[in-house]
């Protein structure tokens, strides 16, 4: 760009008409202000109302808080768009703390002082665990969409804590759930393949049928790809149980049933996430038929979940583990300031924990606890040779 | 009650004699190589496997010819075993043969070798997933038999893992290349100045190893009803054991051993937990070979030199 000539000449002229404009803008804004806080009187405030996105956006464990990220911007953006909430437009700060307790906690501080009137975050549950000792003191709400450490929420000392995540022991819940409420057993067989998760959940159900009074005939490890089970087999079939719960993979799990269905033990077969694969019944064919598997609820074809999902696409951003969860973490905190009309801790809170919203995880609500209602795990039962979901 | 209870220990003792015929059937393989060659074949626990899924794809072009079931299970059991015998042979052949009377370790890196070759080789030409294996045995309820269930699959198990063992007896006992086995066995130089053809015998004894070994993996993998890459391993194991425990280089030894270490295991699940199964079976290997360091039936033999 060619300056006139005029202008080049003139170099004092040019400068006054450059601070004359400065100026000049500088008051239209500040007559603006002035405007806006002289409505302030009548409505809420409408300076935007901050919201705060931690997590780890850098490091090893970028790909876990970057798509929650991603999803608050785009979710915000559009409300914004529609004219905010309250009438009020939305502002996220996001702060990286790279998983890590020790900056967790300078990123709370933070957060706090740059005027956050809730927190969607953080990511790791170390690191949440850390931070909340941070916003306690401050009464700022948190919504994590991925920390699933149980202790988190179980101690109820974090009062402002939310999450839109199962944590680590709901799906042994839910299979006790399940066991107790729909299958109404009373003596159950508990079998796990001695590996981390599989011995993990079946101690995890085994303690939470104990607490609702149902024995445990037996509690028994195999070894994954011993020669047969037929020695087992005949132990279930002796202990004469209502229900087997099988903590394990597939490939077990489906040896197990096979021999036991040959062996005509009619009990009830449950199992976790580790067997809902494709192949389960493929090898298990007809012997697999009945069989309840628990497993994250299918959310893939909710159109809410549709849109964001191609939202991210346009941007070329993916929904990642826990984008959808940190969508929905907005998605109820909004609700919550729409309903109370308010950006008060306690109000908040106590619309988080009635509302019912409808998010990309489908309809959701917070207990006692903090704890989601309404995603998380599902039991399906293997039907036709395809694993159907049940509404029980 | 006590019928109750006589019931369910005869019904582990038949699950215990099927475990353990399988085993038996795989450590003949392992102790008739070592007895006459004396090397551990740590490739034999693969030719189970390969034959297992010989007998799967043999059992399928079968079915889709429309055969019977007792017909598809006599053709599946026979090319298993012709194929895994093809495998013995090109194993020794190959892995074996060319490091005769190098030191006694080179032979068992290369059989450890073949060993990992066979199983990459079946996840690149097959599958690495589990695949279902068809029920060739008919189908029929358990029926009482003693006073306990029993399975039809695990009286067959049985069965034919007695008829086979009895055969190999007889084959070693009274036949001429069993006569020459056992003589290599004894002293393979008086052999060889004898008329012995040691390398073709050698090669027969890889060959009836593997083919037992085929009848163990259709048996069994039609009982579980399924198969993948890495179900050789574990059994291998087992069966190695079994060999040791009955008295490795001994016949009447690894039938032994393999079913002392089935029922060891049924009766420590049964009775005890699944989850001390291995500790009991490999208790009982270590008490054993304490007492008699050569096995049950082994004969220890003093090195000459």
């Amino acid at each position: 760009m060619k300056l006139s000539p005029f202008l080049l000449k003139n170099f004092k002229f040019t400068l006054l008409l450059l601070a004359g404009l400065i100026l000049g803008l500088g008051l239209t804004s500040c007559e603006k202000k002035k405007g806006a806080s002289s409505n302030e009187a009548n409505t809420p405030a409408s300076e935007p109302i901050i919201i705060g996105v931690a997590g780890a956006h850098s490091g090893d464990l970028a790909p876990y808080g970057l798509p929650p990220k991603h999803t608050v911007a785009i979710a915000a953006a559009e409300l914004n768009k529609a004219g905010g909430v309250l009438g009020r437009q939305i502002k996220i700060i996001a702060q990286d703390d790279v998983c890590k307790p020790g900056i967790a906690t300078d990123v709370a501080s933070k957060l706090i002082s740059q005027g956050v009137i809730a927190v969607i975050g953080h990511i790791c549950s170390g690191a949440t665990n850390a931070a909340l000792s941070v916003y306690r003191g401050a009464k700022i709400p948190v919504i994590s969409p991925s920390a699933t450490s149980p202790e988190l929420t179980l101690e109820g000392q974090n009062p402002y804590f939310f999450r839109t995540i199962p944590h680590d022991a709901a799906q042994a819940i839910v299979q006790a759930d399940f066991i107790v409420k729909h299958l109404k057993a009373k003596r159950v067989v508990v079998v796990h393949d001695k590996g981390d998760y599989g011995k993990g959940l079946a101690t995890l159900v085994k303690k939470e049928l104990e607490s609702k009074g149902v024995e445990i005939l037996l509690f028994e490890g195999v070894t994954p790809g011993a020669v047969d089970y037929s020695a087992l087999i005949r132990k279930i079939a002796q202990a004469n149980p209502d229900v087997v719960a099988f903590g394990g993979y597939h490939p077990e799990g489906s040896k197990i049933v096979t021999q036991a269905r040959k062996r005509d033990i009619k009990a009830a077969f449950i199992s976790g996430d580790g067997l809902k694969d494709p192949s389960f019944i493929k090898i298990g064919g007809k012997f697999v038929e009945g069989y309840y598997v628990t497993s994250p609820a299918d959310i893939s074809t909710l159109a809410m979940t549709i849109k964001v999902n191609e939202q991210l696409k346009a941007k070329g951003q993916e929904a990642g583990n826990f984008g959808l969860q940190a969508h929905a973490a907005f998605t109820a905190l909004i609700k919550a300031i729409e309903t109370s009309k308010s950006t008060k801790p306690e109000d908040i809170k106590t619309a988080l924990m009635q509302n019912k919203v409808a998010t990309t995880l489908g309809e959701i609500s917070f207990d006692k606890n903090g704890d989601v209602v309404g995603s998380g795990f599902s039991v399906y039962q293997v039907e036709d040779s395809k694993f159907k979901q049940l509404a029980w | 009650m006590s019928t109750d209870g006589f019931q369910y220990f005869l019904e582990l003792f038949f699950s215990g004699l099927t475990r353990g015929s399988i085993y038996a059937l795989i450590a003949l393989g392992y102790t008739m190589v070592y007895g006459i060659i004396g090397l551990i074949n740590f490739a034999h626990g693969e030719v189970y496997m390969i034959a297992a899924f010989v007998g799967l794809t043999a059992a399928g072009a079968c079915s889709i010819m429309g055969l019977g079931t007792i017909s598809i299970l006599i053709i599946a059991l026979m090319a298993a075993m012709i194929w895994a015998a093809a495998y013995g042979y090109t194993i020794e052949k190959v892995a074996y043969s060319p490091l005769r009377g190098s030191s006694r370790l080179a032979p068992l890196i290369s059989a450890i070798g073949m060993s990992i070759f066979l199983r990459e080789y079946v996840i690149l030409v097959q599958t690495a997933d589990f695949v279902s294996f068809p029920s060739l045995i008919f189908e029929i309820a358990d029926f009482k038999f003693l006073g306990g269930y029993i399975q039809p699959t695990e009286m067959l198990i049985t069965l034919v893992s007695v008829v086979v063992m009895v055969t190999l007896f007889l084959f070693m006992g009274y036949s001429k290349s069993g006569k020459a086995m056992r003589a290599i066995e004894q002293d393979q130089e008086m052999a060889r100045l004898l008329g012995v053809n040691v390398d073709k015998v050698i090669s027969l004894t890889f060959m009836t190893g593997s083919a037992l070994a085929a009848v163990g993996a259709i048996l069994i993998s039609s009982h579980i009803g399924q198969i993948n890459y890495n179900i050789g391993f574990i059994v291998g194991i087992k069966a190695f054991t079994a060999a040791v425990l009955g008295g490795i280089g001994s016949i009447p030894g690894a039938a032994l051993g393999g079913l002392i270490l089935g029922l060891t295991e049924s009766f420590a699940t049964g009775y005890v937990s699944s989850d001390y199964e291995d500790v009991f079976a490999f208790s009982l290997l270590v008490l054993i070979l304490i007492l008699r360091p050569a096995g049950l039936l082994g004969t220890s033999t003093q090195e000459k030199v």
